[in-house]
């Protein structure tokens, strides 16, 4: 009202503001939904029954990706089944019992930063350090996504502690009760979401892993059983997709791998939803 | 008779004193309140009484605390025993997030017994001590966090009763509840001194007139003065006790 030119100088401005953000907006969700219309587009006319229950035979030149399958399931089982106790452990000792702080922070750093580094450097180290000594195998793949994950798996649980009230533990110390068994019955009953939410995020991570098992699981696709396969070489989903498409060039297989694996990740943030929301109910209960 | 001998006890948190050559008898089966201004040391010294400092990263303790006769600092003393003997009940009511049975059932559990019929005894038992039993009778089996607060803190005293200690330290017991809640823990800590020897942290001092037999007065971390309530608030020794309950400070 007073200064006309000003106020219509400061309207120009928030209107072009406005429509900037709102291109960003535009842009983000147009480059997802692209994304996923693209693959889904693409895979999902190529996903048969044949192709997910057969093995790839060359002479019949038949393609299926059913090793690949088992061998993903097989190398995420493996990895939760090592990763689990040695995370939630660690967690446990250093939220409960460790009492030098310098060195509780200082593994809290180091773990931080080992869930920044490439995975193609855990792979490189997985390679050196496991594939070296028992042979290319999904083991071997396993245990470097052991490393991988076991930050994950340890902040996660210990981020989860810390929201456990101090109270209760000083309800169960005033009862008489002994450092292990505050923790077992008060302390982790109080965690299992952040467990959850930890392993949650952890197959996520190993469903997309590429670039670490090239290193140190192999390619090949023989249907075994767990034992067998975990002392075989295999390729998971992910390094199928890479074979596939790069060395076969076989992108209709690659395509339907690629949304097989889409659809997983939906699936799991959707999960990993679920359970924070289910535990949130719990605990303003 | 006392129960707990207290000599020569001084505290600290790092550099800072925060208890001052206490000398204290705690008398059995009857009420003591401890008053004093925030920050004086009564909580601390309360948490002393059965290790809970233990705790607290830092804490360093001179002198003797004697309870029935032993030290309680002693190493043949096994600090899980003692906090059976000597319970504790929090400031802010902490039931644990489970079935109002299984809080109950928690101490039991822990020094050992599992016979279902002997639990189901102990927590009736305890929950009827509490002065809560007709409240919850049919709903045990149902999440403690869903009760009222002052429900919950008496909930919280059935469960320190339910492993059958001789002595109960209660850490302000009902300030963070509304005045009926207030007067129906109040009445049952009355009730609760013919089995117990209770010893009390209160900011209120109504509240240590009303329901104590002995008063111990704290600053900055010494013991002013203890005596019998009636002599303690009635004709006080000293003139700092008398200008605390008259208002001066505080």
């Amino acid at each position: 009202m007073l200064n006309k030119s000003l106020s219509k100088k400061r309207k120009g401005f928030e209107v072009l503001m406005k429509a900037l953000m709102l291109l960003s907006v535009g842009l983000t969700v147009a480059l997802v939904l692209f994304l996923l219309i693209y693959v889904l587009g693409q895979g999902v006319p190529n996903i048969t029954w044949e192709l997910l229950s057969t093995k790839p035979s060359y002479l019949t030149e038949r393609i299926g990706i059913l090793p690949d399958i088992l061998n993903t399931v097989y190398i995420v089982l493996a990895t939760l089944l090592i990763v689990l106790p040695l995370g939630v452990g660690a967690a446990i000792y250093l939220t409960e019992y460790a009492s030098n702080n310098k060195l509780v922070g200082i593994i809290e750093y180091a773990a931080e930063t080992l869930s920044g580094i490439p995975s193609i450097i855990y792979g490189l180290v997985g390679m050196l350090l496991f594939s070296n000594s028992m042979g290319t195998c999904l083991m071997a793949g396993a245990l470097t996504l052991v490393i991988m994950n076991l930050p994950t798996i340890m902040r996660t649980t210990q981020e989860s502690l810390k929201t456990v009230p101090q109270s209760y533990r000083e309800g169960a110390f005033g009862l008489g009760a002994g450092k292990w068994r505050v923790v077992r019955t008060v302390v982790l009953p109080g965690c299992v979401d952040g467990v959850i939410t930890g392993c949650i995020l952890s197959v996520g991570r190993i469903l997309g892993e590429s670039a670490a098992l090239l290193f140190t699981a192999g390619f090949a696709h023989a249907v075994n059983g767990i034992i067998d396969g975990l002392a075989a070489p295999g390729a998971t989903l992910t390094v199928a997709l890479y074979v596939y498409a790069k060395e076969q060039g076989e992108f209709g297989v690659a395509f339907a791998i690629a949304a097989i694996l889409m659809v997983l990740t939906v699936l799991i943030n959707f999960a990993a939803a679920l359970v924070q929301k289910h535990f949130a109910k719990r605990r303003s209960l | 008779m006392s129960i707990i001998f207290v000599k020569d006890m001084c505290l600290w948190y790092g550099d800072h004193q925060a208890l001052k050559n206490v000398n204290i008898e705690i008398p059995e089966k009857s009420i003591t309140a401890f008053i004093g201004p925030s920050g004086c040391g009564k909580s601390t010294f309360l948490k002393t009484l059965n290790r809970m400092n233990d705790l607290i990263p830092g804490v360093k303790i001179t002198g003797d605390i004697c309870y029935e006769g032993t030290d309680i600092f002693s190493k043949e003393v096994d600090v899980n025993n003692l906090r059976k003997e000597i319970g504790m009940v929090f400031q802010k009511p902490n039931p644990f997030p489970m079935s109002i049975y299984d809080n109950v059932a928690y101490g039991p559990r822990t020094h050992g017994i599992t016979n279902r019929v002997q639990l189901d005894e102990i927590v009736e038992r305890a929950l009827r001590d509490a002065a809560i039993w007709d409240e919850v009778k049919d709903r045990l089996k149902k999440n403690a966090l869903g009760m009222s607060g002052g429900q919950q803190q008496r909930l919280c005293i059935a469960r320190a009763l339910a492993v059958e200690p001789k002595v109960l330290l209660m850490d302000e017991p009902t300030s963070a509840l509304d005045p009926i809640s207030t007067s129906r823990i109040e009445e049952l800590v009355m009730e609760l001194k013919e089995k117990y020897t209770i010893v009390m942290v209160t900011h209120n001092m109504q509240q240590a007139v009303r329901v104590s037999d002995y008063t111990a007065f704290f600053l900055l971390g010494e013991l002013v003065e203890f005596g019998k309530t009636d002599d303690v608030f009635s004709q006080p020794r000293e003139k700092r006790t008398e200008d605390y309950i008259t208002g001066r400070f505080g």
